[in-house]
């Protein structure tokens, strides 16, 4: 008994740790009398990379805690790697940003690090108990930092819609769980897989199926369960906005893929027709209605959409390749999400944020360097080769290809195509239209963010074999 | 006649039927809209318990209580967002929270 507790806390060891460093940074934040907001930013920077490295060299194969409530395998490990990396990066972005805003709080930090345990909980739940417990820890703590600005109208009207809506995606992710339990017996995972392999599916089990599915779409703001995005994106602070389109995206994707492949993979057919519509949907979605968009980050809402539908390509074709196909396709969407998000913070003149495509006119004339970052990044969202975004597109439909689905891939193929279009609207706007004024001069680390990521991705040829290697092993670990 | 888990189920369904219907058809108030949310949320636990006795398994019951807290904190922070909210707007009417378009 003494030796399994001991297992059970070397296993969720970086949870808990994360944890207690945040209580310990809001009570050095509320305690102390002056300003405490730029130490708990260090604080929370120093902990994520902590909680990184222990998530790293904390252990080797599959462990489980809680009674396999709990699940730590390859998969677990690099996509917490990737949530981490996600957040620490958004709280980086954010400290100009704020200190200009007059909106600094030292409560910023701490709300990403609830939200980085949440995440990192969903990505390693395995029962339904856990897996709602993560879900619902990471979006509490989201719908405040979208309404962390409280004295803007559009921030506390983005926070109320995504609130109204995440509340409800929630509670039909409930409903499911329920039906599930119910008709299966269980909640755990295994328990699941098990009486679906010996007593069948019924129309009870489809039911929780249809609403499990529908709460994870939404979490991913995928189509039909999208419309909360664009709002949401537009209204929240820049920062926010940024993180809300990488980390919380990562961890959502990988309790999508592991919902799919560990409890229901014995009924694959079911959940991949449902699987193949939202990820058609998604892709047509954010190929059209961004195409009219003229503030960039409606558009990118409309990206991420669209983003979202090609990830799920990868996990439609419901094999191994499938989800390593996922895995890439993450780990490239999250460094170009993070990138682009870096470019629109540059955009700044006079000291205010201007968020119109038309504002970029003739950037390439004025500030070279961000130019040449934005027009790569705009390139690899379209898929360009040799692009890192062209080989994310490229394993996701591939493995759909290898699994027979040839009319989802044709599709994608197309709505890339289209996609491309206002992604090389960007393009052209930024190096052939007549230049307008300059930007402010960037801060260090939005320079930082935006050079590293371009870099990534126009590099990405040269070190692309070890972390595909890795994604292949950390989907071998979900089978 | 004997009240069944089919009973508990149909009355869970209509609930939650009804708070689906109260977010999307409700064009007054706020509040309305997180009562709806409670509903959905109350007609899960009334689903949880009724096949925890059925199943003659604890873990349901266990899940309901968790539910029970989450959906209190979650009212919290959405009371919270609506305070927030109304300080801005000056109203918490649905049709005037249109300050972005979609």
């Amino acid at each position: 008994m003494w030796l399994l507790q001991q297992a059970d806390a070397v296993a969720v060891l970086p949870e808990i740790v994360l944890a207690i460093l945040a209580m310990a940074l809001l009570m050095f934040g509320v305690f102390r009398k002056d300003d405490a907001s730029d130490s708990v930013t260090i604080g929370a920077l120093l902990s994520l990379g902590l909680v990184a490295v222990l998530v790293i060299w904390g252990g080797e194969g599959r462990e489980t805690a809680f009674k396999g409530a709990f699940i730590v395998d390859t998969f677990a490990r690099v996509m917490k790697v990737l949530a981490l990396f996600g957040s620490a990066v958004a709280i980086a972005l954010s400290v100009n940003f704020m200190k200009r805003d007059g909106s600094q709080r030292f409560e910023y930090p701490i709300l990403i690090l609830l939200a980085t345990i949440g995440m990192m909980m969903m990505i390693s739940a395995n029962n339904l108990i856990s897996l709602y417990m993560g879900l619902e820890l990471q979006s509490l703590s989201l719908y405040v930092l979208a309404a962390i600005n409280r004295d803007s109208a559009r921030a506390s009207e983005a926070g109320l819609k995504y609130f109204v809506l995440g509340a409800l995606s929630s509670g039909m992710l409930l409903y499911g769980s329920s039906l599930v339990y119910g008709f299966t017996g269980s909640t755990a995972f295994p328990q699941i897989a098990e009486a679906l392999s010996t007593q069948g599916v019924g129309v009870g089990i489809i039911f929780g199926l249809v609403f499990v599915i529908a709460g994870l779409a939404f979490k991913i703001s995928a189509v039909p369960f999208h419309m909360w995005t664009p709002d949401v994106y537009e209204g929240a602070p820049t920062p926010v906005t940024a993180f809300f389109a990488a980390a919380p995206k990562v961890a959502a994707a990988a309790l999508f893929v592991r919902t799919m492949v560990s409890p229901f993979g014995n009924i694959t057919p079911d959940w991949q027709q449902i699987v193949i519509f939202v990820s058609i949907a998604s892709m047509a979605l954010g190929a059209f209605a961004a195409i009219g968009q003229n503030n960039i980050k409606r558009l990118l809402a409309y990206s991420s959409i669209g983003n979202m539908g090609y990830a799920l390509v990868g996990l439609a074709a419901g094999t191994k390749e499938g989800v390593q196909g996922v895995v890439v396709y993450m780990m490239i969407y999250l460094i170009m999400t993070l990138g682009t998000f870096a470019c629109v913070l540059a955009m700044r003149r006079r000291g205010h944020m201007v968020e119109q495509i038309s504002d970029l006119a003739g950037l390439a004339r004025n500030n070279k360097g961000l130019a040449f970052v934005f027009a790569m990044l705009m390139f690899s969202l379209a898929g360009i080769p040799p692009l890192a975004g062209f080989f994310a597109k490229y394993f996701v439909f591939l493995a759909a290809v290898q699994a027979g689905l040839y009319t989802l891939a044709i599709i994608g193929v197309v709505t890339s195509v289209v996609g491309a279009f206002y992604y090389l609207r960007i393009v052209k706007i930024i190096y052939f239209d007549e230049p307008a004024e300059t930007f402010d001069t960037m801060d260090a680390e939005v320079r930082l963010v935006a050079y590293a990521s371009g870099a990534f991705i126009l590099l990405f040829v040269f070190f692309a074999n070890p972390l595909i290697e890795l994604a292949a092993q950390a989907a071998q670990s979900l089978y | 006649m004997e009240i069944g888990l089919s009973h508990y189920l149909t009355v869970a369904a209509i609930l939650f039927t009804i708070g689906i219907f109260g977010i999307f058809l409700n064009r007054k108030n706020v509040i309305v809209i997180l009562m709806s949310i409670e509903l959905i949320l109350l007609a899960v636990n009334i689903n949880l318990v009724a096949f925890s006795v059925a199943l003659n398994d604890l873990v349901g019951q266990v899940f309901a209580l968790l539910v029970l807290t989450v959906a209190a904190g979650e009212a919290a922070i959405g009371l919270a967002i609506l305070v927030t909210y109304f300080r801005n707007r000056g109203s918490i009417a649905v049709e005037d929270i249109n300050l972005m378009k979609g």
